[in-house]
């Protein structure tokens, strides 16, 4: 009796609870309104090759970003103790950076002007150029990040539009966008392939470097960790190149997804859905301890409720709504003052029954 | 002659000393609030020397406050909630929802003035209520229910209504355009006929909360205890100061300034659409970071933030007048400015800090 409470204590303490918790409330309510929303069916594309199509594949072809975004989302937050709300720009600067490369001044080429291994190399660049002025101003400047992000969120449409001069290149080239949608043959989206590309990497990252120990350290206390020779300065710094980097990967899928870019709508509100990932993770947005599979669990979950509203006729702007109800629920659930509250009353009610018992 | 020299270079060393004492005298938000109002001054300056035409006439700088009373009222709640050590990023989805409630129920419902503006108020009041309840008595980060409530209220302004209108209301569309004349102010016209400046009721009201919070701040007991919260929560607390109900009351306050912000709003635009107030929330953060407003906290003015919204507003009219009409340099100059305030922000709290 007492072993089984104990297991059910340990899980329920588990990071991964809430949203496993969160999960499954989803996966009920589907069950529940419309249980064609688990049916799985292959379609054909354009070419003749067979593919997976229903809103599971779609949760988790469209989830890939968000879970990228996650990853180095949750190393920013650990280290740093604040959350970068510039992703989103970023990806429109480093889109752009990219179809500026394949297409030069010609918005519709017939032929790539460089490989798109190159392209995507110098959009990475981009990105983690970015990624290091929010450091910078973070690390040096010592700026909360979400002022100094706010810089970048301002501009960086603007300086996408601008990089490409708001041309709107159009890339013909079909190879392009078997990244962002399937390769001939496999029936599986290809974006879903490089999530979990990332997510091994971050996983051997992990295993074999001192990343994790350090942005800890330094998000729990920056003063002792400097005392253990830890550069907190420079932690911060890579920790926002990082993320530059996995944002220029989230960058390549959105571009290739569509072939094309629109400056002020790609990777809309997606600074709020990677923010959200982070803290429906269980992580703290103070800084310190974090679970990364947490977060791309969270990311996933997420992604789970758009496609779920989508699939109750919510129109895509009036998504956000219903997004901020949940999102509320779930911060209350998991707020400590709630849950203290809650753990009093159980105990209160324990304690009665207790003293009924011996009676 | 030698001597002279000597002597003059010498007082002026010591008058440089002496600035630079008196300049390092100052508080911190004493600081931030001069290098604010000296680089407005500098840039209305230069925008009249080189710019000339528009900037040289008196309504230019009263256009400039027209354009942004609600930019304004907004602003100062925000300033309330960051002196706090709080962040509201709901305050432009709160604009854009107001404006839209507003002007469904003066158009479509053939709605009262008095009452509109009740709603307004109600509907604000109704966000900073649960958002600085969740805040401060449920210990939940600022940013993120805010940012709840942002899209919380960016999604029902669709719901609500989805196209954009002009509102027709008789007694809304009189009371949009009512000008204030001020007398003996004003310029002369191509004819020689002297033409008064004049404002707005959006105006007349940012200006009014201005006041009324500058003085909040200043000699409230509540205003002084929002700048020990934000200065620091734990000392705060020891003083007996019940930080609770203070960053409670703080969310309250801008919310109620969000919603009279949102009626502004809608009286200046006249008409309801869901990209009304796109972008709002991040002009009243980086207009309280110009005008001296720390995001940790304790350090801020109101005044402050009204050149802010000045210095913002100019810097946009300079950029548009200087012929760079691509739409991505104002973006790109907005952040800069932000850039370089933060960096002045930084450099000058962390000098006094070292020694």
């Amino acid at each position: 009796m007492e072993k089984k409470t104990n297991i059910l204590k340990k899980f329920v303490g588990n990071q991964l609870f809430i949203p496993l918790v969160a999960l499954l409330l989803l996966i009920i309510f589907n069950l529940i309104n419309d249980p064609s929303f688990f049916v799985i069916t292959i379609l054909k594309t354009k070419e003749g090759f067979p593919v997976l199509s229903g809103s599971l594949i779609s949760i988790i072809d469209f989830g890939s970003e968000l879970a990228i975004l996650a990853i180095g989302m949750t190393i920013v937050t650990a280290a740093t103790g604040g959350q970068d709300i510039s992703v989103g720009a970023v990806i429109a600067i480093s889109g752009s950076t990219m179809l500026r490369v394949l297409c030069g001044t010609n918005p519709q080429p017939d032929k790539l002007l460089a490989p798109i291994f190159v392209a995507f190399l110098v959009g990475a660049l981009a990105a983690m150029l970015c990624g290091a002025f929010n450091g910078l101003l973070v690390a040096q400047f010592k700026i909360q990040p979400m002022v100094a992000t706010l810089i970048l969120y301002t501009a960086g449409r603007s300086i996408a539009a601008w990089i490409n001069e708001n041309r709107l290149p159009i890339i013909g080239e079909p190879s392009f966008g078997y990244i962002g949608n399937f390769l001939p043959g496999v029936p599986i989206p290809t974006p879903v392939f490089i999530a979990i590309a990332c997510m091994i990497i971050i996983a051997l990252v992990q295993k074999f470097t001192n990343l994790k120990l350090f942005t800890q350290a330094v998000g729990i206390n920056e003063e002792s960790s400097r005392l253990n020779g830890i550069n907190p300065k420079f932690m911060k710094f890579m920790s926002f190149v990082i993320l530059g980097l996995f944002v220029s990967v989230a960058a390549l899928i959105k571009v290739t997804r569509i072939s094309t870019i629109t400056y002020s709508v790609i990777a809309k509100d997606i600074e709020m859905d990677a923010i959200l990932a982070v803290a429906l993770g269980g992580n703290k947005l103070s800084g310190g301890k974090y679970n990364i599979w947490a977060s791309i669990l969270g990311a996933y979950v997420i992604q789970f409720l758009t496609t779920t509203l989508y699939k109750l006729q919510v129109r895509s702007d009036a998504l956000p709504a219903y997004k901020a109800v949940v999102v509320i629920l779930l911060v209350i659930i998991s707020a400590p003052a709630v849950r203290d509250k809650f753990a009093q009353i159980t105990k209160k009610i324990k304690a009665k029954k207790a003293v009924n018992g011996g009676v | 002659m030698g001597m002279t020299k000597t002597e003059n270079t010498s007082s002026a060393v010591k008058q440089k000393k002496n600035i630079l004492q008196w300049f390092n005298s100052l508080t911190d938000t004493n600081k931030l609030l001069l290098i604010t109002i000296v680089a407005f001054v500098l840039m209305y300056v230069s925008a009249m020397i080189f710019e000339g035409k528009g900037f040289l006439k008196p309504q230019a700088l009263c256009n400039i406050l027209i354009n942004n009373a609600a930019l304004i009222i907004t602003a100062c709640g925000m300033s309330v909630v960051m002196i706090t050590g709080g962040i509201d990023i709901s305050v432009g989805g709160v604009v854009a929802l107001v404006s839209m409630i507003c002007a469904v129920y003066l158009d479509l419902h053939g709605g009262n003035v008095v009452v509109a503006l009740l709603i307004a108020l109600g509907v604000g009041l109704a966000f900073g209520l649960i958002q600085g309840f969740l805040v401060a008595y449920l210990e939940i980060q600022p940013f993120i229910v805010t940012l709840a409530g942002m899209f919380f209220a960016r999604g029902l302004i669709t719901i609500i209504h989805s196209e954009p209108f002009d509102v027709k209301n008789e007694a809304f569309v009189a009371l949009k355009d009512t000008r204030i004349e001020i007398p003996f102010i004003g310029s002369f016209n191509n004819r020689g006929v002297f033409m008064p400046v004049y404002i707005n009721i959006g105006v007349i009201v940012a200006l009014v909360i201005v006041v009324l919070l500058f003085v909040l701040l200043r000699w409230s007991k509540i205003g002084r205890h929002f700048y020990a919260v934000g200065g620091n929560a734990q000392s705060a607390l020891m003083l007996g100061i019940n930080v609770k109900r203070t960053r409670f009351l703080s969310h309250i306050i801008c919310g109620l300034l969000a919603g009279i912000g949102g009626f502004v709003y809608v009286l200046y635009v006249g008409s309801g659409s869901p990209s009304n107030a796109l972008g709002m929330e991040m002009n009243a953060i980086a207009s309280s970071i110009i005008g001296g407003t720390m995001l940790t906290g304790g350090v801020g003015n109101i005044i402050g933030t009204l050149f802010g919204v000045l210095s913002l507003s100019t810097i946009k009219d300079i950029v548009a007048s200087a012929g760079l009409t691509d739409p991505w340099w104002t973006g790109i100059t907005i952040a800069a400015m932000l850039c370089l305030f933060l960096i002045i922000q930084s450099v000058v709290i962390s000098g006094k800090r070292k020694k």
